[in-house]
């Protein structure tokens, strides 16, 4: 049993008086247990609210949720909020982009962290405030003691995030979702917060879902990659496999806008043609269709359905980039 | 991820970037004397000394301390304050006590004035009129602390109340909110005062409290509903905190800055209601007790041909006292807005 089977989520935003808008659109992918998981895609193509739909903090209201969040064999979305209250943070738990918003400004690193032990595993303060000092100690942050009592204004961006990876974590859950956890860094700390979360999810047995628009973090971290556009997963591989033959147009197109040291000099970036639209029409076929290099007839009449690829993975396309062609 | 510039062996020549540029060589911070490295130095201390966390509130002190609006209004304030404490060491007679030597010349048209012993003279009844003044300064203080108190209480319950649920409870809140508001204070005041059986400064203290409730209740209710949808209360809420403590822990305590600064300016608010209710005779009818809007209003008024200096020291001291908590309140609300953060 994988531990988190995600089957045919949808989320439609409802608002009184507007058209509703699909954000998820039949979204399947699984986890297996310590295994990294990225779901990759441009703004917009529904990764964030999928996130939110598996915890279930999206708002009660204007919005439906439809489909089956199989955690463990135990459906999220039928749980009463009570039950999915005590499973957040302590079987799965999840860290944002801005580590300073995501803090609360007026109570101490140190508070923040224990409290989480203090609602999950039952812990009194003075011990929870111990075991606190251990995770800071445990995420690389210096001085780990005098951090306890300082406030989130008075650590660095690095810090924080490395803050909010030992409160995620500080339960042992066995499934974290990271949020474009390193959007919101500078690059050096950004390369630092990955290869922390990689130890650690290796450490503890962790499973990951990396949400994120930047190939290289995937390139870095994830076993498997589901790709979405429009809020529908075009293409789910392997990372090696994927970065080797991405088939998609649309991944590869994104491999290809990667900017690359060893181009010729003087070569433009590749640039996927237009932008995201707003309300993407998959009824009438395949969203990407009016970007796309591949677009043929068939594409105009009816969403492709997923299929199964001869390397394992899933692809929706009718006319698939060929191996030949795929990046270099 | 890399810009292709920086790959080359040599810098690229860039369009637009012809003339030399005027950074620092080695050669010229050679030059430099020894007092001005010893400057650079200090300044690099100085600069990395206050990057090490500015918190909002000492960002925000800092602030105050550079605005002289900010310090003419904590002068103010502060001498009230003291003044208002240490009254009984300070006034140089009893407030209430009847001077023979002065009622012996009180006549229709005549109020002694200002003596060596009585240095702003007598009041109608023969009291000493300075030590009046000032035990007037602590029945103001005393009205204006216990009114925004009660005030901010109330609204702070109200508002977090409203914020916190949200739906038809917030709907019914502030619509109640919006008929208070809609009256004008002072009638409202006046509207309760009347509906006490028997007035006291207690009444005139409840009526000015429930005044203020409205604009508390507004203010927090608006500042909850922006940490409601704010990352962190997000974050709290994947971690599985309970919603009462996602309320008292995370919404409430990053919603107080405004209130409280709020409830400086409210009490300049309070000051003036206080006095006009008094003024109108609507206070407490105790004759003893020393109080600025009592004295405008009765004696003030009623001997003002005979010494007007019974009206313009009492109206004097309410306008000042009014003016300094409205311009510390002011200034703190200029230093806490973001938007005036450097």
């Amino acid at each position: 049993m994988s531990l988190l089977d995600v089957r045919d989520l949808s989320v439609v935003f409802q608002r009184r008086g507007e058209r509703p808008f699909t954000a998820v659109d039949k979204v399947s992918f699984t986890v297996e247990p310590g295994q990294t998981v990225g779901l990759v895609g441009e703004s917009g193509c529904g990764k964030s609210v999928t996130s939110l739909a598996i915890m279930g903090l999206l708002p009660k209201r204007g919005n439906k949720v439809t489909g089956e969040v199989l955690f463990e064999g135990t459906d999220l979305l039928k749980l009463r909020p009570d039950d999915m209250r005590d499973r957040r943070g302590r079987e799965i738990s999840m860290i944002f982009q801005d580590p300073l918003s995501s803090l609360n400004p007026v109570i101490p690193i140190g508070i923040q962290v224990a409290e989480v032990l203090e609602r999950h595993q039952g812990r009194d303060r003075k011990q929870a405030l111990r075991e606190s000092r251990e995770l800071l100690d445990a995420v690389g942050i210096p001085d780990p003691q005098r951090r306890l009592t300082e406030y989130p204004h008075q650590i660095s961006g690095g810090m924080r995030q490395r803050a909010l990876i030992a409160i995620a974590l500080a339960c042992k859950p066995r499934l974290l979702i990271a949020d474009e956890p390193t959007t919101a860094l500078d690059v050096t700390i950004q390369a630092q917060i990955l290869t922390l979360l990689k130890q650690l999810v290796d450490e503890t047995g962790t499973a990951l879902v990396m949400i994120t628009h930047d190939l290289g973090v995937v390139a870095g971290l994830c076993d498997t990659v589901n790709v979405l556009y429009g809020g529908k997963v075009v293409e789910r591989e392997r990372r090696h496999e994927l970065f080797a033959h991405a088939r998609h147009p649309y991944t590869h197109g994104l491999l290809n806008s990667v900017p690359r040291l060893d181009s010729p000099r003087g070569e433009r970036l590749h640039a996927i043609r237009g932008s995201v639209a707003d309300n993407i029409p998959w009824v009438e076929g395949c969203a990407f269709a009016p970007r796309c290099d591949n677009v043929v007839d068939a594409c105009l009449e009816g969403p492709p359905p997923l299929e199964p690829t001869a390397t394992g993975g899933d692809l929706r396309c009718n006319n698939p980039v060929s191996e030949e062609v795929a990046v270099r | 991820m890399s810009d292709p510039t920086t790959q080359a062996g040599t810098p690229a020549p860039r369009s637009g970037d012809d003339k030399p540029r005027p950074g620092m060589s080695e050669r010229s911070i050679g030059v430099l004397g020894d007092r001005k490295k010893a400057r650079l130095d200090e300044l690099a201390r100085a600069s990395a000394a206050d990057r090490g966390g500015v918190s909002l509130v000492r960002d925000a002190a800092r602030r105050l301390r550079r605005n002289p609006v900010a310090i003419i209004g904590a002068a103010i304030v502060g001498l009230f304050v003291l003044v208002a404490i240490f009254a009984p060491l300070i006034a140089p007679h009893d407030p209430v006590q009847r001077f023979d030597e002065l009622t012996k010349n009180l006549t229709v048209d005549t109020i002694p004035g200002a003596s060596g012993e009585f240095p702003l003279g007598s009041d109608p009844l023969g009291r000493d009129f300075l030590s009046r003044m000032i035990y007037g300064a602590r029945q103001t203080l005393f009205v204006g602390v216990l009114a925004t108190l009660i005030g901010l209480a109330l609204g702070v319950l109200i508002g977090a109340i409203a914020g916190a649920f949200g739906g038809w409870v917030d709907v019914v809140l502030m619509r109640l909110t919006d008929v208070m508001l809609a009256l004008p204070s002072l009638l409202l005041a006046i509207t309760l005062v009347a509906m006490a059986s028997r007035s006291s400064q207690w009444t005139v203290i409840f009526a000015v409290a429930i005044v203020s409730v409205p604009i508390f209740a507004r203010l927090l209710r608006g500042s909850m509903l922006a940490q409601r949808e704010s990352d962190h209360v997000l974050a709290a809420r994947a971690l599985g905190v309970k919603e009462r403590n996602i309320v008292l822990r995370h919404m409430l305590p990053n919603s107080l800055t405004a209130v409280i600064v709020q409830a400086t300016l409210t009490f300049a608010v309070a000051i003036l209601d206080a006095a006009a209710l008094s003024f109108l005779g609507l206070g407490d009818p105790d004759i003893n007790r020393a109080e600025w809007g009592l004295m405008l209003g009765v004696d003030g008024q009623r001997y003002f041909e005979v010494r007007p200096e019974l009206a313009y020291y009492p109206a004097l001291a309410i306008i000042v006292v009014a003016l300094g908590f409205t311009l510390l309140g002011e200034a703190m609300r200029e230093a806490i807005d973001p938007k005036n953060r450097r």
